[in-house]
């Protein structure tokens, strides 16, 4: 719209605040960041270590139990994807009461993450809500420290997890779903298409890059956004058997003031994050060209 | 899409059943916090499911005297009302370079800011921290809606700047002829033509912010500057026995985002989604 050079100098002069506290909240602190993970850090003064930060990590136990376990909630991904585009796929059928699903399915994604986690918490204890009712149908073996056992206490968390983040995907696909022209599926029923492939014919190709999208926001938020649920819910417990890699940072950085260690974990979760993205953007540029 | 009549009866009770399931799986936590909220201690422990036998207030009034959850929650207001804002008035001048005009650079800038909005916070907390304490901020307010509003624009440039661009340039243009200046056109076309994308992006990002954990927890660990929600873990450690009492707590805080979900439902889930679903 506005092309001259001085209009180009007053564009820069509108960015300029938000590009100023992108620098300071984002690259800088990346910089940083990346800076740290080859340094020993005391205090105000840093040492470049080279890579030692890293070898100790991959050696510790802890990080690999922690990093181990942000691998196994990555379970949840297919599951939750395969939960929400059905549910989508239901609601964009106009299912009597989808406006009320849609709604009330959709709640549990604005509950803040520590409210989830305590209520969880509670319904979870070992004589808590669901054990009573577990007794109560004489399912008395099945009534487990869902949050107490190191066996089954990173499930219990994932449940948690999977309760919680479903709304988005739900309403995600369902949105994409609405844009599909009708078209489309009238010339699949003239075809004598069925109710399965007619989805796995036109509904799921139609919806691909949001697919792509919601798996990779998936993957990053089991890589690099559960730290809420487990600091409420078990604080990496029992023994180490729920920590995650963010809760390994907050410690290592934290309580136990090792910065380097601490910020070469963060490395790790920042390269395998742009890895997915970086995927995903090729992926969506190839589905680009073959559109063409 | 109308239903379609060839799924017949038995495909219609498998999704109602499934969606049925899904509710009730849904709704029950929900359930079991308010219904436990209005128990008394002895009626949650003989009674875990069921409603009260007799709805009690006196949970609630446990919490409202607690000093310190007033100040949490007061807390969270400043910070939410605070970054949300700063993030807003800074995100819609950027946006309106980002749409409306050419320079140098604009591809990439654009590339970055898309690309930061996956960067999980976490990466960033350890040099902050550091900055931070240099710059004697740690437990300072201003100081972490700093954080938050840094935080938020990257996904409020993306998302005004798809809506600014969505303004005809033929209104510009208009207006231009009857002698507008750059920055009158910003406040007299642009924004009051992209209303509804703002009260959407403030919903979502007030949402977030009011949600956070992981920074109010490490920038404000002063005990009287705690938001709520890390109050929250703290309050529930002293109640650990008073699961009723607790319970109220978590609905007060629960209040002020239920309110907004409610009020405005429509622009807060297209809000949500906005953006992910074209991209």
């Amino acid at each position: 719209m506005y092309a001259t050079r001085k209009h180009a100098v007053y564009a820069y002069l509108l960015l300029a605040p938000s590009l100023l506290a992108i620098l300071f909240v984002y690259l800088y602190p990346v910089v940083k960041n990346v800076q740290y993970s080859f340094s020993a850090v005391l205090g105000p003064v840093t040492k470049y270590v080279g890579w030692r930060n890293y070898r100790l990590l991959f050696k510790s136990d802890t990080f690999t139990t922690a990093l181990l376990n942000n691998a196994k909630l990555l379970l949840a991904v297919p599951i939750m994807i395969f939960v929400t585009l059905l549910v989508a796929v239901f609601l964009h059928e106009k299912i009597r009461g989808w406006k009320i699903y849609r709604t009330v399915l959709f709640f549990p994604y604005i509950l803040a993450v520590p409210i989830a986690g305590i209520v969880f918490g509670y319904i979870y204890q070992l004589n808590g809500i669901l054990n009573e009712l577990l007794r109560t149908l004489g399912l008395n073996a099945l009534a487990l420290d869902w949050l107490g056992s190191p066996k089954i206490a990173l499930w219990s968390l994932m449940s948690v997890i999977i309760w919680k983040e479903m709304g988005f995907g739900i309403v995600l696909f369902l949105s994409r779903m609405l844009t599909i022209p009708h078209e489309l599926y009238e010339a699949a029923m003239l075809d004598g298409a069925s109710w399965r492939q007619r989805h796995w014919h036109v509904t799921i190709p139609e919806v691909r890059q949001t697919l792509e999208f919601y798996f990779t926001i998936t993957v990053i938020t089991m890589l690099s956004g559960v730290f809420g649920y487990v600091y409420v819910m078990t604080g990496g417990g029992p023994g180490n058997s729920t920590s995650v890699s963010e809760l390994f940072i907050y410690q290592t950085a934290f309580k136990f003031q090792n910065i380097g260690m601490a910020s070469a974990v963060s490395v790790v979760l920042l390269v395998i994050s742009l890895v997915f993205v970086f995927l995903q953007l090729r992926l969506r540029r190839e589905d680009g060209d073959a559109a063409r | 899409m109308q239903r379609d009549n060839r799924i017949g009866w038995a495909g219609f009770s498998v999704q109602q059943t499934v969606l049925l399931f899904l509710t009730l799986l849904a709704l029950f936590p929900i359930y079991f916090m308010v219904v436990t909220a209005f128990k008394n201690q002895n009626d949650y422990i003989s009674n875990k499911f069921g409603l009260p036998s007799a709805v009690t207030f006196e949970n609630f009034r446990t919490v409202f005297g607690q000093h310190n959850f007033f100040l949490w929650f007061g807390n969270s207001v400043i910070l939410t009302a605070g970054s949300v804002v700063l993030a807003m008035v800074l995100a819609v001048l950027a946006a309106y370079a980002v749409a409306k005009f050419w320079f140098p650079g604009k591809k990439w800038i654009l590339n970055i800011v898309i690309a930061l909005m996956v960067v999980p916070p976490v990466v960033m907390v350890i040099p902050l921290f550091g900055m931070m304490t240099k710059l004697g901020m740690i437990n300072s307010q201003g100081g972490v809606i700093l954080i938050y509003a840094g935080l938020l624009l990257p996904l409020s440039i993306y998302m005004l700047s798809g809506f600014f661009a969505a303004i005809p340039n033929e209104m510009i243009e208009a207006a231009m002829i009857d002698g507008c200046g750059l920055l009158r056109m910003l406040y007299r076309i642009i924004v009051p033509a992209a209303l509804p994308a703002f009260v959407t992006l403030a919903i979502v990002n007030s949402v977030w912010v009011w949600n956070e954990l992981l920074i109010s927890v490490i920038f404000l660990q002063d005990d009287a500057l705690k938001t709520l929600m890390a109050g929250l873990t703290v309050f529930k450690s002293k109640y650990t026995l008073n699961i009723p009492v607790t319970m109220a707590g978590l609905i007060i805080s629960t209040l002020p985002i239920a309110i907004l979900y409610f009020a405005g439902q429509r622009t807060f889930v297209e809000g949500l989604t906005a953006g992910a679903v074209k991209g």
